[in-house]
């Protein structure tokens, strides 16, 4: 259910290295199950520079707001407007075109300080 | 009454259906339910008058009212934003009605689809009187909803000084001080002729302002966004019957005391604040909004939306506090609108204009009185009078005659008049002669 | 068969070019000169009805709505109870209604000294030294409580108070207003049985707390026991501690929350004193204090002068070192009168009966109901009582569905998802007003639901079956508001 190509945060987002020095984040298939249908996305401006755990973001629901922690640290070098004007696309495709922002790590091994899928699910598991 | 009946006829269950609850409950008496209560502390003495019948409350609260003087029954010219303007017959038949009185705030859409389609006409009417892009469903008043404008505004802004003109009223600026100072807001007037300061979140206009004149909400409003500031704007609504709105001149919020649009003057209160705003500022909006969509059969229905900004989900990041929308008083307002319609709007802004100008070229014609301030007006202007205007008030209530606000701490004899379309010739005429009588 | 289909058509999409909806009179004084026309709006988009139009479109509306005059109403925290129509007729009195706000004081000595007695009752009522009711409704009483602690630790010099308590349980005006102050807010647990978790307390507080924001009853409907404790903490740390008066209807006559120690509280009259909510307001929202606070009230508060031929006058007045003004005028004076007259009519005995009528009815449904929904703090009840629905949600069924079902049998559903701490909550709130063979009927009707959520849950998950409406696409009205009229395309 949850890819195994990319690392997890204990803050259910996910973070892939696209191998070209950045890294798209997105939150989980268990995140937005969790917050149910997604109504709006507040998401950074490109440019802005983040701190690991730092909150970027909100994502609402139609009855919650919960904050979106940047998993790594790093320049936002891009957003992903389609799902600020479909925020639907991210309960359809969390891991896929429903990703946020993504990322110029400026530490790139921080990425190896977050989970592995296995490791995630186990972390939903010991949730429930 | 007999033995065992409830005291009061509010309470339904006699002596012995509360005998059965309390069996049911696993109780012998009420005051084991109230045994939380820490002892020395239950059941104190309650030091209140005897009840009353029904029949006695209503000549009780009849001879309270009677203790008022009431305008209508005397000339009233007051003003200072609450206006005696005409109330249809049909504004207090819809707002008696219990379904709509008696709901609670729509919640549960499904059996409060008349309360939010309410709301929804509301919000509708409000933007097209005002002529902005989105509305909510209403504030407790104009002058707590302009409050919540210049927050919003430093919201919108990120930045911390509220500017507002000396021409917007005082109680107002009470009120925004009440609501600005505990969160470290600045508030500032423009000085005459001085440009905004740079990190001014917003410029606050009233207009008509408090001395009654039409402000060039233009011109502000340009001047706001070159400091990129925002522009806020009270304004009358039954001007709008015949004046531009604040949308077409430029204002990023717009905000109005609704009292005047079917609402009883009612010593004050309750009132409604009409707010609006640009959409792009929509997710800043204090207050309940509704909203159109559709259920599993795809009918239309209404919702409140955009819950996240509010109280009860955001806590203590919440847009506001506020969880009432003065839904009733709305209702009122949009039932007024809808009388009304299109040209009787107009028709009582048109009336209110020549008659407050009239009233102003005869007392303008007396000796000893002037108007001080140029500029345009609709329906209040200053007169300076010639002696205190307090004593001149008293004299004019000898006289039987509510006379305007004594406004001589911010214009020298000042006193500011107001006259709507429920003042007749003759009230008006009876003003001047008596005006003229007292100068003498 | 078909059904007749609602004509849920807007007032613009209604409008007939030419219809009006009131006669207005001639002109009878000289037309004036007119403003520059560049001042002058060119339209006015307003609907063209006629007047019969209007009240049947209202009142259509209106038999969409559920009411407490037409439907049983236990909707939790909000005191859904019958509002006497003798406090409407005595609101709407000429010499009440259409006064002005502005009007000489020696106009209005009846509406001022109506205003002055109402506020001697909630100072009574309340066990409190003083009442001010400017506030417009429960929150803006809060918030202008909060900022009574503030100014007074202010006025002290005590700068340091940074924070304020509020327990997990609390409503979320709670925080929502202390940050309006710009106060810090701390959330302190619940313990088991429901009060507030007392040693969590005694550590949260120190010479940062400017004070504790609670509910009594609380949320969970249940009085803590803990309450002189709890103040008595708070005050020794030099906190202030504010009562939110959301459910007075439980102690009137019974216990007074400035004898308990609570310093500052707002009442809301729409609830305990049966103003009409008006589908959300107006409501009224006075503030009660004790001495140490009265200085701080919003201005205006009605105070009595002795007159020299012996008589008593009234006059609006500004505290010593008030917070200033929350609303143009003095409060929703309409929500006075119709409070005025409700505790005129009652008297102790009445007042009392409420809260004992009131306490008796939860507690009636909580012992009828608890083999049937999951009761989280097993204890009787004050004048609610808080469900959870956390059994039928282990078959699929939520507090929603079991809400949404009630509907069907006519019944307005409970407060839902509040208080936060408890999972799928259903708070009911029968109220004093309600017959037995009411609440029987209702305790039957969730008897049903419970069943049916055993055996046929979809029955719950399509409910409403018979509103104008089914259930609404909520996520759609967030994500495209659709918030206003405009005209058709083409």
């Amino acid at each position: 259910m949850h890819p195994e190509d990319r690392r997890y945060s204990r803050e259910h987002e996910w973070a892939r290295d696209e191998g070209d020095g950045t890294v798209l984040v997105g939150i989980t298939d268990y995140a937005q199950e969790h917050l149910g249908d997604i109504v709006f996305l507040e998401l950074p401006p490109v440019g802005t520079q983040l701190d690991r755990n730092q909150k970027f973001g909100e994502v609402e629901s139609v009855k919650s707001v919960s904050d979106i922690f940047s998993p790594v640290s790093g320049e936002v070098v891009a957003v992903n407007d389609v799902v600020v004007d479909s925020p639907e696309m991210v309960n359809e495709d969390p891991h896929g075109s429903g990703w946020l922002v993504r990322l110029r790590p400026s530490q790139p091994s921080e990425m190896d300080e977050l989970m592995s899928a296995a490791d995630y699910e186990s972390m939903l598991e010991s949730l429930e | 009454m007999s033995q065992g009946s409830p005291f009061s006829p509010y309470v339904p269950n006699t002596e012995d259906d509360r005998r059965v609850m309390l069996r049911a409950v696993g109780v012998e008496s009420v005051e084991e339910l109230f045994a939380d209560i820490p002892e020395g502390f239950g059941r104190p003495t309650l030091d209140l008058p005897a009840p009353l019948s029904e029949l006695e409350l209503r000549r009780e609260l009849q001879a309270l009212s009677e203790l008022n003087l009431v305008p209508g029954r005397v000339p009233c010219f007051l003003g200072g934003g609450a206006y005696d303007h005409f109330v249809p017959s049909v504004v207090n038949h819809v707002i008696s009605r219990g379904e709509l009185s008696t709901a609670y705030t729509p919640y549960q859409p499904e059996v409060s689809q008349g309360t939010l389609q309410a709301i929804f006409e509301f919000q509708s009417m409000v933007c097209q009187l005002l002529g902005m892009e989105v509305a909510n469903s209403g504030m407790y008043d104009g002058a707590s909803a302009l409050a919540e404008a210049a927050l919003m505004a430093c919201r919108v802004t990120g930045r911390e000084r509220i500017v507002y003109l000396d021409t917007v009223s005082p109680a107002y600026l009470s009120v925004m001080r009440t609501y600005t100072e505990p969160q470290g807001l600045a508030m500032a007037p423009l000085a005459q002729g001085a440009s905004l300061p740079e990190d001014a979140a917003c410029l606050v206009v009233h207009s008509p302002n408090f001395f009654g004149c039409i402000e060039d909400v233009e011109s502000l409003a340009r001047q706001a966004h070159e400091s990129g500031a925002l522009l806020v704007a009270s304004v009358d609504p039954v001007s709008l019957g015949m004046f531009r709105p604040p949308g077409e001149l430029g204002a990023d919020i717009a905000v109005a005391e609704g009292q005047a649009l079917g609402v009883s003057l009612s010593f004050g209160g309750p009132y409604v604040g009409l707010f609006t705003c640009k959409t792009e500022y929509l997710r800043q909006m204090p207050g309940r909004i509704a909203g159109r969509t559709v259920d599993t059969q795809d009918r239309v229905g209404y919702v409140l939306t955009l819950q996240t900004r509010e109280q009860h989900i955001r806590r203590e990041r919440a847009t506001s506090n506020i969880c009432t929308s003065e839904a009733l008083v709305g209702t009122a307002v949009v039932t007024y609108l809808a009388c009304m319609g299109r040209a009787g709007l107009r028709r009582i802004a048109e009336l209110t204009y020549h008659k407050a100008h009239y009233a102003a070229s005869l007392i303008g014609r007396i000796a000893g009185y002037e108007l001080p301030l140029d500029g345009t007006f609709f329906q209040e202007f200053v007169v300076s009078c010639p002696i205190d205007p307090a004593e001149l008030n008293r004299r004019l209530l000898d006289r039987g005659i509510i006379g305007g606000l004594d406004v001589s701490d911010r214009v020298r004899n000042g006193m500011l008049l107001c006259v709507t379309e429920m003042n007749t010739r003759e009230e008006i005429e009876a003003l001047a002669t008596a005006l003229e009588e007292i100068a003498r | 068969m078909s059904f007749p289909v609602l004509d849920r058509r807007l007032l613009m999409d209604r409008s007939v070019s030419g219809r009006v909806g009131v006669s207005l009179p001639p002109l009878d004084v000289p037309e004036q000169p007119l403003p520059d026309a560049a001042m002058l709006r060119d339209d006015l988009p307003l609907p063209e009805v006629s007047q019969g139009e209007v009240v049947r479109y209202f009142t259509t509306l209106s038999q969409m709505n559920f009411s407490v005059d037409t439907n049983y109403y236990p909707l939790g925290s909000c005191t859904m109870k019958y509002n006497p129509k003798i406090n409407d007729e005595a609101a709407q009195l000429p010499g009440f209604a259409r006064i002005h706000p502005l009007q000489p004081e020696s106009t209005v000595q009846g509406a001022l000294k109506l205003a002055h007695s109402l506020q001697g009752f909630l100072a009574e009522i309340s066990g409190m030294d003083a009442a001010g009711l400017a506030t417009m409704a429960g929150a803006q009483g809060e918030l202008a409580g909060m900022l009574m602690i503030r100014a007074y630790h202010l006025s002290r010099n005590d700068t340091g108070r940074r924070t304020v308590l509020v327990p997990d349980s609390a409503h979320g005006t709670n925080p929502a207003s202390a940050a309006m102050c710009g106060y810090r807010v701390m959330s302190i647990p619940s313990d088991s049985q429901g009060n507030m978790d007392l040693e969590a307390l005694r550590n949260a507080c120190n010479s940062e707390t400017a004070g504790l924001m609670l509910t009594l009853p609380n949320t969970l409907g249940l009085f803590d026991v803990n309450i002189t404790e709890i103040c008595r903490a708070v005050h020794e740390a030099g906190g202030l501690v504010y009562g939110d008066g959301a459910n007075m209807n439980a102690l009137l006559g019974h216990a007074k929350l400035g004898h308990l120690g609570f310093d500052v509280l707002h009442i809301n009259l729409h609830k305990t004193f049966s103003t009409p909510h008006g589908g959300g307001g107006p409501g009224s929202g006075p503030v009660c204090c004790n001495a140490k606070l009265a200085p701080f009230l919003t201005a205006p508060i009605v105070e009595s002068v002795a007159e020299p031929d012996g008589g008593e006058s009234f006059r609006l007045a500004t505290p010593e070192m008030s917070i200033g003004k929350a609303g143009a005028f003095h409060g929703n004076f309409g929500m006075l009168v119709r409070a005025y007259t409700y505790i005129r009519g009652l008297g102790a005995p009445g007042l009392r009966e409420i809260s004992e009528s009131a306490v008796i009815g939860a507690n009636y449904v909580l012992s009828a109901l608890r083999d049937h929904y999951h009761l989280p703090y097993d204890r009787p009840c004050m004048h609610e009582v808080v469900f959870s629905a956390r059994t039928q949600k282990a078959r699929g069924v939520s507090a929603l569905d079991v809400a949404k079902r009630l509907i069907d049998y006519g019944i307005h559903p409970p407060t839902m998802y509040f208080p936060l701490i408890v999972e799928e909550a259903l708070m009911v709130e029968p109220t004093e007003t309600e017959s037995r063979e009411t609440l029987d009927n209702f305790i039957e009707v969730m008897k049903e639901i419970a069943r049916q959520a055993e055996e046929e849950p979809q029955v719950l998950k399509d409910a409403p079956h018979y509103t104008p409406n089914s259930r609404l696409d909520e996520a759609r009205a967030a994500r495209r508001p659709d918030l206003r009229w405009r005209p058709a395309e083409g």
